[in-house]
């Protein structure tokens, strides 16, 4: 595992999403509340590519008419066939023990260590005052 | 940056190389109200803004059961231009003829084609537009393409006229009729449609949907479009056990059915129930000369999606083993929301020979199109 | 294949009403005298013609007098030859197909004080389910209640077709006082033709009414599962009479597929319908629409993934198979007894109550 600086802070701001490839994967990455999350772009069912796809909440009900919402924006369906993901963890929400899409840590560095620390950064021109979104993958 | 952001829609490996594939189940939208203007008279133009389309179902426009996604589309498939997925053919190639080396396309074009309008004469004038509108925007220009002729069904004249208009136009691999009808599709007041196209050469394609009027259960109503799509299988068991005992296949010879859109799991114990009741009740039907089940290995087509998916996959294997391999033509469904990509929709190990077949020599034969290497 | 087991549970027999006026001493005056002076027709369901070789095999039909309607034919045809240890008695005289309430709950009540007096008081090896007037589930609720007092009633009956889809909250009463009472709910065969018996029309023959009641099964345990039945009242058991099975593993592979992108619609379905159906539902035997290959059978089986499902039914006097052959050919090894004894028991808690 690497750290891959992918895009700076004001590219993807809250409420915001970005395709983006690391190593030849397809990772998408979100921006919710300001903290990132990045997922494989490939549901598990049929490969759809989830940075397509809607941010809505949750629908829970534990009796038939009644419906409880909750984490609105941070349930990801799949644009082809709807399934949910949980968007920060990857997990399904219909059979989270046997359905997952990869989800990658995102983090945000500040430029500076960017350029000095131990990670690696890929020509990227690097302007110091700036924070990046940074990938392991 | 480093990154590279792709847009995986255009993205594929090398599409020469692939397998060649035959989608029989593509749906060409409007990109606008206006459309058929051009095909139709000023009067009915007029009629279906003035009073509109008069379908069995009580909501104006659109569907009776809402959709679960917009345009009941994959959200990534709507063009450039914010038109309707499905609307915009150089977006259709991009996204899914040239990437998956689809090398032919059968349009069903379904959506308010004109079928299921109560005034039979504005739905006749609107059938035969959309028959003319494919053409022009879509298969004139795309020889990959070939259209579903749609036929007013409901109209049992008017439904004859359209089909020997257009005998012989090779836009047409076959026509479409839809599922849920105002009568079972094996109903008499149907066979003379039926006879023109086995007269015409044309297989007769019946796709999921339609406004019979009927409610999606033989109790009524169903509260949720989930059980709306999965309905679509009971509703296809409705016609086909209708077209079995009518005798249609035993009046007609030639008459090759596609059933489209329906799924196929249900057909094998279908055809095993069918088999028996048949044997035991054979007094009422005295017309038919084999058992139901040899009907349907001789006459009946169904297309892949929505595909099966058990658990463990390979009991799928099963069925189409029951149904026969020869029987499966390879749809994706596109643009809509349950599309079965080509590459992931069948994931059981198969051979070569039947892989092929699957994909593209079945629809090849059944539509009389050149087989490719 | 002749079954070896014996003292089994036979899930789904069919005694006949032999006339309306059978009726007349167990309904109340006003009924009673209505009946007459209206001159009522029969309520013989449409689902099974009299005549029709399905209604009757033929060494099970009388020479005079319906088929199902004598006591001694039923032991010597149904119950002695299967050493069958108790049957239960499905009663499809069609008081689901009367328009007025009322009327269908005072039938409703004559048909279950029929059955008692003229079958169960007879004949110890039998049970019978409770017939309701699906009409008002309220007074469907009351009967349940009425005759649950009897522990030989051990199940309430519906029909697979009726004015809704049966998952609708409109019948929850039926199911809260069943579960409460801990009955299974049997749903069999047949309609109140209230809609076309197929989703796209009025079929023509009767053969084509026959073999969509196969998908009339399908679209309401579907609507069991959507709309929470099995979540409301989790110790809720359905039984599927006379469904045809083999229908079954095509159908929740598809519901399970589409409910993977469609939960948000039906939220509080929080397992797989597969999962659902295992625990909450089962079905009996007869008819079994199995593929002409027994060995193919075994495929079935592997499809259904448990053992647990079926429950032995001869469906008498239906003709669905010849002989003693009710159990189909090639059935795996071992669940014969489940069939025939393990799965009804444990289904029809009350018979464990007169079962020596």
């Amino acid at each position: 595992m690497s750290k891959h600086v992918v895009a700076s802070v004001a590219e993807v701001p809250p409420g915001s999403r970005k395709l983006v490839n690391v190593k030849g994967r397809p990772i998408a990455i979100f921006n919710i509340d300001g903290a990132y999350y990045g997922l494989l772009n490939r549901c598990p069912h049929q490969g759809g590519s989830l940075v397509h796809g809607v941010l809505t909440g949750l629908v829970e009900s534990d009796e038939p008419g009644k419906y409880c919402y909750s984490r609105e924006g941070e349930i990801l369906r799949c644009p082809w066939h709807g399934w949910e993901f949980d968007v920060k963890t990857g997990q399904s929400y219909c059979e989270p023990d046997k359905i997952k899409v990869k989800n990658y840590p995102v983090e945000v560095s500040p430029g500076r260590r960017v350029v000095e620390g131990p990670y690696i950064a890929e020509t990227v021109p690097v302007t110091v005052e700036e924070e990046y979104v940074v990938v392991e993958a | 940056m480093n990154v590279q952001v792709r847009d995986t829609r255009t993205t594929r490996s090398e599409a020469a190389s692939r397998l060649a594939i035959a989608d029989c189940d593509i749906h060409p939208a409007h990109k606008s109200k206006r459309d058929l203007d051009p095909y139709l008279e000023q009067r009915w133009i007029d009629e279906l803004r003035t009073f509109g389309p008069r379908r069995r179902v009580g909501v104006q426009s659109g569907p009776a059961y809402p959709k679960s996604q917009p345009n009941a589309a994959r959200r990534d498939a709507f063009p450039e231009d914010g038109n309707a997925p499905g609307s915009d053919l150089d977006f259709m190639r991009r996204q899914l003829l040239d990437p998956y080396n689809i090398q032919l396309g059968v349009l069903n074009a379904t959506g308010e084609n004109g079928q299921h309008f109560q005034n039979r004469d504005l739905g006749n004038a609107h059938c035969r537009a959309t028959n003319h509108w494919q053409i022009e925007t879509f298969t004139k220009n795309e020889p990959r393409l070939k259209a579903s002729l749609v036929v007013p069904y409901e109209d049992t004249q008017a439904g004859v006229a359209e089909i020997e208009h257009w005998a012989g136009d090779p836009n047409f691999v076959q026509i479409i009729l839809q599922s849920r009808s105002a009568d079972p599709l094996g109903n008499r007041r149907y066979w003379p449609i039926y006879e023109a196209a086995a007269a015409a050469g044309l297989p007769v394609g019946v796709h999921a949907f339609g406004f019979g009027g009927h409610p999606p259960t033989g109790s009524g109503w169903a509260s949720y479009y989930i059980e709306d799509m999965v309905g679509h299988a009971q509703s296809c068991q409705g016609l086909l056990i209708s077209m079995l005992m009518e005798g249609v296949f035993e009046r007609i010879p030639k008459m090759k059915l596609v059933l489209i859109e329906a799924g196929f799991g249900w057909l094998p114990p279908l055809a095993w129930r069918l088999d028996k009741l048949w044997k035991r009740l054979r007094a009422e039907t005295p017309h038919l000369k084999r058992l139901p089940s040899e009907y349907i290995r001789d006459h009946v087509w169904l297309t892949t999606q929505p595909m099966e998916e058990p658990e463990p996959r390979e009991h799928v294997l099963d069925t189409f083993d029951w149904v026969g391999w020869d029987r499966m033509l390879f749809a994706t469904d596109y643009p809509h929301w349950d599309f079965d990509d080509p590459d992931q929709a069948l994931q059981v190990r198969v051979d070569e020979p039947r892989r092929r077949a699957f994909f593209y020599g079945n629809a090849a034969a059944l539509y009389g199109v050149a087989a490719v290497a | 294949m002749t079954t070896t087991e014996t003292g089994g549970i036979d899930c789904d027999i069919h005694p006949a009403v032999p006339s309306l006026k059978s009726l007349l001493p167990y309904l109340p005056r006003h009924w009673a005298d209505l009946l007459v002076q209206r001159g009522m027709h029969e309520l013989d369901s449409a689902a099974y013609p009299i005549n029709s070789p399905l209604t009757a095999r033929p060494d099970w039909r009388p020479d005079a007098g319906k088929p199902g309607a004598d006591l001694a034919r039923l032991r010597e045809d149904a119950l002695d030859p299967f050493g069958t240890r108790i049957a239960i008695c499905n009663c499809l005289y069609g008081v689901q197909l009367l328009f007025s309430e009322d009327m269908a709950a005072a039938y409703a009540r004559a048909v279950n004080d029929w059955v008692r007096a003229e079958w169960l008081d007879r004949e110890p090896r039998l049970r019978a389910s409770i017939v309701v007037p699906p009409q008002n589930p309220h007074l469907a609720a009351e009967e349940i209640e009425r005759c649950a007092a009897d522990p030989r009633f051990v199940q309430v009956l519906m029909l697979v077709m009726d004015e809704m889809p049966l998952g609708r909250r409109h019948y929850w009463p039926i199911y809260e006082t069943a579960a409460r009472l801990g009955l299974p709910v049997g749903i069999h065969a047949g309609s109140a033709y209230r809609h076309p018996v197929t989703t796209v029309g009025w079929p023509t023959y009767y053969t084509e009414d026959y073999a969509a009641q196969a998908t009339a099964f399908q679209s309401q345990l579907m609507s069991l599962i959507c709309e929470g039945v099995f979540n409301k009242f989790p110790d809720l058991t359905v039984v599927l009479l006379e469904s045809g099975v083999t229908w079954l593993p095509a159908h929740m592979w598809r519901l399970s597929k589409y409910w993977r992108g469609l939960r948000m619609e039906i939220p509080w379905v929080d397992r797989s319908p597969f999962d659902i159906v295992r625990s909450n539902v089962r079905l009996s035997l007869q008819p079994f629409d199995g593929p002409p290959d027994a060995a193919q059978l075994e495929r079935i089986f592997e499809h259904l993934q448990s053992d647990e499902l079926l429950l032995f039914s001869t469906d008498y006097p239906h003709w669905q198979f010849d002989g003693l052959d009710a159990i189909p050919p090639g059935l795996p090894s071992g669940l014969a007894r489940k069939i025939m004894i393990d799965n009804p028991l444990r289904t029809y808690t009350r018979l464990k109550e007169t079962v020596t």
